[in-house]
């Protein structure tokens, strides 16, 4: 007769598919998860408790910090939330910026989750593939704003720096060249029959689990919900264009990495219509008040990150600091399925679902 | 040159980081351009501090109509309604619009009924909020509170629901059996603002490490360990 145990086994905090700082502590029986129990904060900075003591301006670079791998959308939640609150008008040609930045950047946020995926399931090029386009958004934000992933590009009432030059034909480029490598990443990979095998129906859940656990993004759209914000909840100036909310219907790892996919053709679609109808000219900043204080009250404001639904709740008591500032992470709500889609599964489908809901362990842990 | 005029602007300003907003014209027409800009700064900044500030924001939001009752009104006053008729007559405390939110429906809901309050808004066939998309903890120095942000992903309605507490003992009640989401976010204001959360299922520190005394994000926190 054979004696058996359950084993114990810690994955991280330093481990390369955590994608960060993130520990899960696994009870395995042979080969199969008994249970699993995630720990974080080895990445708590304290943002919302730094905020705290730092005037609107100052806090967009921490913005910057938390999601790092799209630091474009959680500058827009910061400035949005405070023009909301004061009421601002934001200059259209600033708006454009704002939303072609956003849509290059979930692009980019896309390219590092399809790269790293694939790494995490052992396919090493796709990696290198997904980097070398990231690189040329990368390169377009550099020449826009001098940083290649802490940006710190937006402002109340506006953007720090309008395009140089020509800045908006590289953007037009970059969209063709850019339609042209999906494709190859569709022969390379879409439908390779061992990546399928990897990745079909794992990691399910239905509708209704994902609504009751607050998923957003791709992970609740995985489930056949058409909830993106760009569209239920229009913000900024994403009414004007015309765009598709891919769903899927089987709720698993390969639903949510073909809606990654298309997200990115999306964007395109959105890029190629705000670079026609880009403002030649105008300002770039509102007309804001010297010293940003919004009115005593509270506003909660939400938009559509790569990884789904980002807020802010700022509460202020009409100083130039925020009394209180809560960011909803989605990566933090999303990981919280986690331990309820592991139990049952083998422990290299925890690397799979792990990397199929896309996390930012800087925005878990904030 | 506009680097110059950046730093001593900078200088003279009382907030030094609100310096370098405004991208500025060079030459000498900057001089005149700042000026009428500093015009119109100043007079922003008086009519954010007259008293009636909060009337302001919102008649700047709808210039066209600001007295007209908000669109938003009957779905507070049934939400309210519903509330008094099935939970308890005296679980809503207060109800209103947030103008600065853009008229969000937001109700205060004592503590005893809120979790009963939570299934009915959850379940209810006119209410729907099956989607809880925040929930925050704030310190208010003369008490706390936790705010919650639900959506009926169905009809798109929003609902904001405050609950408040005591700051000596704070005490919610955990609506984790309600929406799943919940687990968490409690688990986080917990954490960092020490509010308990009785029903929770493993109310333990999600951010800060286990043996941390006190609670970060409260106003009154000092740091145990003086290296820290």
């Amino acid at each position: 007769m054979i004696r058996t145990e359950e084993l114990l086994l810690n994955v991280g905090p330093q481990h390369p598919s955590t994608h960060g700082v993130f520990r899960v502590i696994v009870k395995l029986d042979g080969e199969v998860i008994r249970e699993a129990i995630p720990v974080m904060g080895y990445l708590h900075r304290g943002t919302e408790k730094l905020a705290e003591g730092l005037n609107y301006t100052q806090i967009i670079p921490y913005t910057d910090r938390m999601d790092y791998v799209s630091a474009m959308t959680n500058n827009y939640v910061l400035v949005h939330a405070v023009e909301t609150m004061m009421g601002l008008e934001v200059p259209e040609r600033a708006e454009f910026l704002r939303l072609i930045v956003m849509e290059l950047q979930r692009v980019a946020s896309h390219l590092v989750w399809w790269g790293t995926y694939l790494l995490d399931i052992g396919a090493m090029s796709p990696f290198l593939y997904a980097f070398r386009d990231r690189e040329t958004i990368v390169n377009l934000f550099n020449e826009l704003c001098g940083a290649r992933l802490t940006y710190n590009y937006m402002r109340v009432g506006g953007v720090k720096w309008d395009a140089p030059p020509g800045w908006i034909d590289k953007v037009r480029d970059f969209i063709p060249y850019m339609e042209k490598k999906l494709q190859e990443y569709d022969k390379l990979v879409s439908g390779n029959e061992i990546f399928l095998a990897r990745i079909k129906g794992i990691g399910k859940y239905d509708a209704k689990t994902a609504i009751d656990y607050g998923l957003s993004g791709a992970n609740l759209r995985c489930t056949g919900v058409k909830w993106d914000l760009r569209r239920s909840e229009p913000y900024s100036i994403y009414d004007r264009f015309e765009f598709d909310i891919p769903v899927g219907t089987n709720g698993d790892c390969y639903d949510r990495y073909l809606i990654r996919l298309e997200e990115i053709r999306q964007s395109l679609r959105i890029l190629k219509q705000a670079v026609e109808q880009f403002p030649p000219e105008g300002p770039t900043m509102g007309k804001v008040p010297r010293v940003i204080r919004p009115p005593a009250g509270e506003v909660y404001v939400r938009i559509e990150s790569p990884r789904g639904e980002i807020g802010c709740h700022i509460v202020s008591k009409g100083k130039s600091e925020p009394h209180r500032l809560k960011f909803r992470r989605p990566s933090f709500v999303n990981l919280q399925i986690l331990p309820k889609l592991l139990v049952g599964e083998t422990m290299t489908n925890l690397i799979t679902i792990l990397g199929g809901i896309d996390i930012v362990v800087g925005e878990v842990d904030c | 040159m506009s680097d110059e005029h950046q730093t001593k602007e900078e200088a003279l300003s009382p907030k030094g980081a609100d310096g370098g907003e405004r991208s500025e014209a060079p030459g000498s027409a900057a001089d005149t351009d700042r000026e009428a800009r500093k015009r119109e700064a100043a007079e922003a900044r008086e009519a954010a501090a007259k008293p009636g500030s909060e009337a302001g924001a919102s008649s700047r939001t709808e210039p066209e109509e600001p007295r007209k009752p908000s669109p938003k009104q009957p779905q507070l006053d049934e939400a309210a309604a519903l509330i008094r008729a099935l939970v308890a007559p005296d679980a809503v405390e207060e109800a209103y619009l947030n103008e600065l939110n853009g008229d969000m429906p937001t109700l205060v809901v004592k503590a005893e009924h809120w979790r009963k309050t939570a299934e009915l808004v959850k379940h209810h066939p006119s209410l729907r909020c099956d989607y809880l998309r925040n929930v925050s903890g704030v310190d208010y120095e003369t008490h706390m509170e936790v705010v919650y942000h639900l959506v009926s992903l169905d009809s798109r309605k929003e609902l904001a629901f405050k609950v408040r507490t005591d700051r000596e003992a704070p005490s919610v009640p955990s609506v984790t059996p309600v929406w799943q989401t919940a687990n968490w976010n409690e688990r986080e204001i917990y954490d960092l603002l020490g509010i308990d959360f009785p029903g929770h299922p493993n109310l333990v520190r999600i951010m800060m490490p286990d043996d941390w005394v006190g609670h970060p994000l409260r106003k009154d926190y000092e740091p145990f360990d003086p290296e820290v």
